[in-house]
């Protein structure tokens, strides 16, 4: 029987009884006597020259309050990139400012370059274009495609910077020469050219601050849509407006989905402080849709030239990638990472191939700008390793299922160390397919294959078999590779005098279900109901220093934080059941709940413990605090390494080129399972957002850097009908063999696994169909780009 | 977005000349205009409503000729600033040949839109510029050549207002004596 409490259990998401009955509390809800709105002034067109910015008439406007342009914060400093990255000649990255607002040149549609605070809404909104009227901005010509940006010398996106390019990074540089000279050699080589389609993070709730000064002690308080509260505390504080950390508090309360655009700090959010502080108001700003569309930081945006080296009967012998990768106009926060260290070092995938080597060269452009979107590089990774071998497969003659056992990493092989600078833990990829295979029923296709057939249907089927590099932390490493800051994680177990449980969190909560999974596993560990724990999170006066929540980290960075506070919090209530019990500290044993002396009756239940550690009237107070409360602060050794095998399932109509999703298996292993149901929940949202990429979602910039995609009209997301029951399996597990939950992270998997799986399945149907030469579609593949590659 | 095309018009190449620099005939022409005012030298003032999708917006902005070759070709360059809705820019290059009907009229037509409209509009925007050029240029043959007999007799029927039959008839063949 399942379990029904603790580590294992599908407990009920109780976040979702508020979120479901509209009682969250998202920052757009709050209402804060004598609040102002903010509305920023955003530019229409991609690239220009700020000539003059004549405000007088707007200031004028009835309920103005106050102004601001780029010229009152071109002395504070710029938003940061977190991470340094190197070029292949050693020369650190171009690294312009990103100023709160813009300031000299315009860089992109929805660069915001005026703001302006009044009474109301409607008057700052009036007021605002009254701005953007006035204005003068001589448009330049547009920087929008990535190859045109690099080879023209004479336009840039930012002056200083020359070819448009940010970096030019090798991975590993010193193998290169190595991997070429295997390509010399090769007895076959697949070629493959593709683009990862460039999306809009589209979270449900758009972003949102306000910010706060209280003239009587001088401190700030930012309340906004944020992942990492702490992060953007840190840059706000340390990097743009200079406010000392123990003055400014960033609260991030119930936020509505961010899969990674809501990492990044964002000039709104310094702005909102800074008119705070002018005015003495409380200063609110709320993203339209449409400004999310055009100021959101983007995900992907690459374009690939990978080749693979082989063996006739399809042994891997090297991995050899192009990739140009768009930051946009300026750099966000973790946009250097992405296209480097969350996909270079990922291109070995699951597979014992000896030699790899990546080179990509990040392009700033006329748009906005780009950074992770779940998953961040490791999609981009994965659709090109497995898009190409699905290629050569097809080249060759060779079964999909056979070219990948015969060069997964096997079992015993692990620690593995790839040629790209990981050492994976543990896994077992043969399992997983084996899983997949079963799941999908793969011996059955054929007959499946003749029914939608005989409906005049193409089916076909596709495989991905990914790995990732999750629980994004380990600071000795991310130090290594560039990463300006360490990415562990925190936790405070809190225990109260009446028994239940606070538990303070760094990791941030905006959908994943901490408030659910985390509580789960204190009861475990505590012997206490679940409902007696509650998570804190999102608020830096309440919590510890921790860095938030992406990268699937929350559980495998700060679960493993908040484990080891609880074995504090077990040692402390040893002592104080020692003293209670008058026995030696080294009797005292823990065990559902209760603290007993070993090999007697004598014992004291977790609550009573827990009472007098606050009523501490006769403790030996030389060796025995009063209290019961710890924090832990946790730093892995590694990342975890999630692997798992994706089986889609396509009917296809010829006639149309109009694809349907009919079955979609996956097979996945994530370590220890806390909570099932929120596992599938993760894995079906990820799912459905890499068919969303694979099949509809696009981003298009006119040749002047209009955006084209700017509103759900144009910008198609999925919905119900586009996707099919995903059919779930996480039952093959290889714990994770450095942190003691054992677990790997599930949040991104989904839409790293699913794209190539997806496009893998509509080649498929087409040759099946006899259409054999389709070699590739682009994502997303539509109807249009279907009926396309069918009619030549 | 790009589009040409050509219309022959029942008028000699020197009164369509004249009709296109004429600020009475263009604002007559141009769908949703509601004033056009200025010289062909200092270019024209234009204030243009129209609607795209979902975005309804007056355009203000300014007419420009150039490129201008007396009597056989010029360069109409406009931008139009659409407060929230963005702005719409464009040219066309207008070239005039005589026919044995009366004169050849070929344009090609460079136009861009750039903020909301670019965002919410850019589906249908490519069919909306050929429609507007399309009306344009039917009115302008219309405005120059003087409505057909049968489509005067229509709207005197439709109207019921015999008297607007006179005004209707060719009034810029006679504003130049045609």
């Amino acid at each position: 029987m399942p379990k029904d409490y603790g580590i294992g259990a599908s407990s009920k998401r109780r976040e979702d009884v508020r979120f479901l009955t509209g009682r969250g509390q998202y920052t757009d809800d709050l209402s804060i006597h004598g609040q102002a709105h903010a509305v920023m002034v955003r530019s229409n067109v991609a690239h220009g020259k700020i000539v003059s910015i004549d405000t007088s008439a707007a200031a004028a406007m009835p309920g103005v309050l106050a102004v601001f342009t780029g010229e009152d914060f071109k002395d504070v400093g710029g938003n940061p990139a977190g991470w340094l990255i190197k070029s292949r000649n050693g020369e650190p990255m171009r690294e312009p400012k990103r100023p709160v607002l813009a300031h000299g040149k315009v860089r992109h549609v929805g660069d915001a370059y005026a703001a302006v605070i009044a009474e109301t809404y409607e008057q700052a909104k009036a007021a605002a274009q009254q701005i953007a009227d006035d204005a003068v901005i001589d448009e330049l010509p547009a920087i929008i495609d990535m190859k045109a940006a690099a080879a023209d010398a004479s336009n840039r996106v930012h002056d200083e910077i020359p070819d448009n390019i940010c970096f030019d990074w090798g991975w590993i540089e010193d193998n290169r020469a190595a991997v070429d000279a295997v390509f010399k050699s090769a007895p076959h080589i697949t070629t493959l050219e593709l683009v990862n389609n460039r999306l809009v993070p589209n979270a449900m709730e758009p972003r949102a601050s306000i910010g706060e000064y209280f003239p009587g002690t001088g401190d700030y308080k930012l309340t906004t849509t944020s992942q990492n509260p702490h992060l953007t505390r840190l840059l706000v504080a340390a990097f743009v407006m200079g406010i000392p950390e123990n003055k400014l508090t960033v609260v991030a309360p119930d936020v509505g989905g961010g899969f990674g655009s809501k990492i990044y700090h964002y000039g709104e959010e310094a702005l909102v402080l800074a008119a705070a502080k002018k005015l003495g108001r409380a200063v609110r700003w709320t993203a339209e849709r449409s400004e999310s569309f055009l100021s959101d930081a983007h995900g992907r945006d690459h374009v690939t030239k990978i080749e693979l080296a082989c063996e006739k009967d399809g042994t891997f012998l090297a991995f050899r990638t192009e990739t140009y990768a768009n930051v946009g106009a300026y750099l966000s926060n973790f946009s250097t990472a992405t296209p480097t260290f969350l996909h270079g070092t990922l291109m070995a995938g699951p597979y014992k191939v000896p030699h790899v080597y990546v080179n990509v060269k990040t392009i700033f452009t006329n748009t906005a700008p780009v950074d992770a979107y779940r998953g961040a590089g490791r999609p981009e990774a994965t659709f090109s390793l497995e898009r190409v071998i699905d290629k050569m497969c097809r080249e060759l003659g060779l079964d999909q299922f056979e070219v990948r056992r015969k060069n997964f990493i096997t079992p015993d092989m692990f620690p593995y160390t790839t040629p790209v600078g990981l050492a994976y833990d543990t896994g077992n990829y043969q399992a997983t397919l084996a899983k997949a295979i079963e799941m999908a029923d793969v011996a059955g296709f054929d007959k499946r294959a003749a029914a939608s057939k005989a409906k005049g249907r193409l089916r076909g089927m596709g495989l991905s078999t990914w790995i990732e590099a999750c629980g994004i932390a380990p600071s000795h490493l991310v130090g290594v590779l560039g990463s300006r800051v360490g990415l562990y994680d925190a936790a405070t177990v809190r225990v109260n005098a009446t028994g239940n449980i606070s538990v303070m969190v760094g990791a941030h909560s905006h959908g994943q279900g901490h408030e659910t999974v985390f509580p789960q596993i204190v009861a475990e560990r505590l012997g206490v109901p679940e409902s007696s724990v509650e998570i804190v999170h999102g608020d830096t006066s309440k919590i510890p220093f921790g860095m938030g929540s992406y990268g699937s980290r929350s559980l495998a960075v700060c679960g493993v934080a908040m484990n080891k506070a609880i074995d504090k919090i077990v040692a402390k209530g040893k002592k104080i059941a020692a003293h209670m019990l008058e026995a030696s500290e080294g009797d005292i044993t823990f065990e559902d709940g209760k603290f007993s002396v070993a090999g007697t009756d004598k014992a004291k239940t977790f609550g009573e413990i827990a009472f007098s550690a606050y009523v501490p009237h006769n403790y030996p107070l030389e060796t025995l605090e009063p209290g019961l409360e710890e924090t832990a602060f946790y730093d892995p050794a590694n990342f975890t390494y999630p692997a798992g095998a994706y089986i889609c399932e396509v009917e296809l109509d010829p006639d149309t080129g109009k694809v349907d999703v009919v079955a979609f298996h996956c097979a996945d292993d994530f370590g220890n399972i806390m909570n099932p149901m929120i596992v599938e929940g993760q894995v079906h949202g990820g799912v459905g957002q890499g068919i969303g990429q694979a099949l509809l979602e696009n981003t298009t910039y006119d040749e002047n850097g209009q955006l084209l995609t700017g509103s759900f009209m144009d910008y198609a997301m999925p919905r119900a009908s586009d996707v099919p029951f995903y059919n779930v399996d996480y039952s093959c597990q290889t714990p994770c063999t450095h942190n003691p939950l054992g677990v790997k992270g599930c949040g991104e998997a989904g839409a790293i696994g699913s794209p190539p799986a997806v496009v893998n399945a509509v080649i498929d149907a087409l040759h099946r169909g006899g259409m054999t030469h389709v070699t590739h579609i682009n994502m997303p593949v539509s109807p249009g780009r279907v009926w396309q590659a069918i009619n030549g | 977005m790009q589009l040409s095309d050509s219309r022959d018009i029942k008028a000699a190449p020197l009164a369509v000349w004249q009709a296109i620099l004429n600020p009475d005939v263009l604002k007559e022409c141009i769908p949703g205009c509601e004033s056009l005012t200025g010289s062909v030298a200092d270019g024209f003032e234009a204030a243009v409503v129209q609607k795209v999708g979902p975005v309804k917006a007056r355009f203000t902005g300014v007419v420009t000729f150039s490129d201008i070759i007396e009597g056989k070709s010029l360069t109409i360059s406009g931008e139009g600033k659409g407060g929230p809705a963005g702005f719409a820019k464009g040219g066309a290059k207008v070239a005039l040949e005589p026919i044995p009907e009366g004169t050849r009229l070929t344009y090609e037509v460079d136009a861009s839109v750039g903020g909301k409209i670019a965002q919410l509009g850019s589906r249908i925007i490519d069919g909306f510029a050929k429609k507007l050029a399309d009306d344009f240029f039917a009115r302008f043959q219309q405005t120059v050549e003087g409505p057909a007999p049968e489509e005067v007799v229509e709207v005197t029927s439709d109207e019921g207002e015999p008297a607007e039959e006179e005004t209707k008839k060719g009034w810029f063949k006679r504003l130049i004596g045609g």
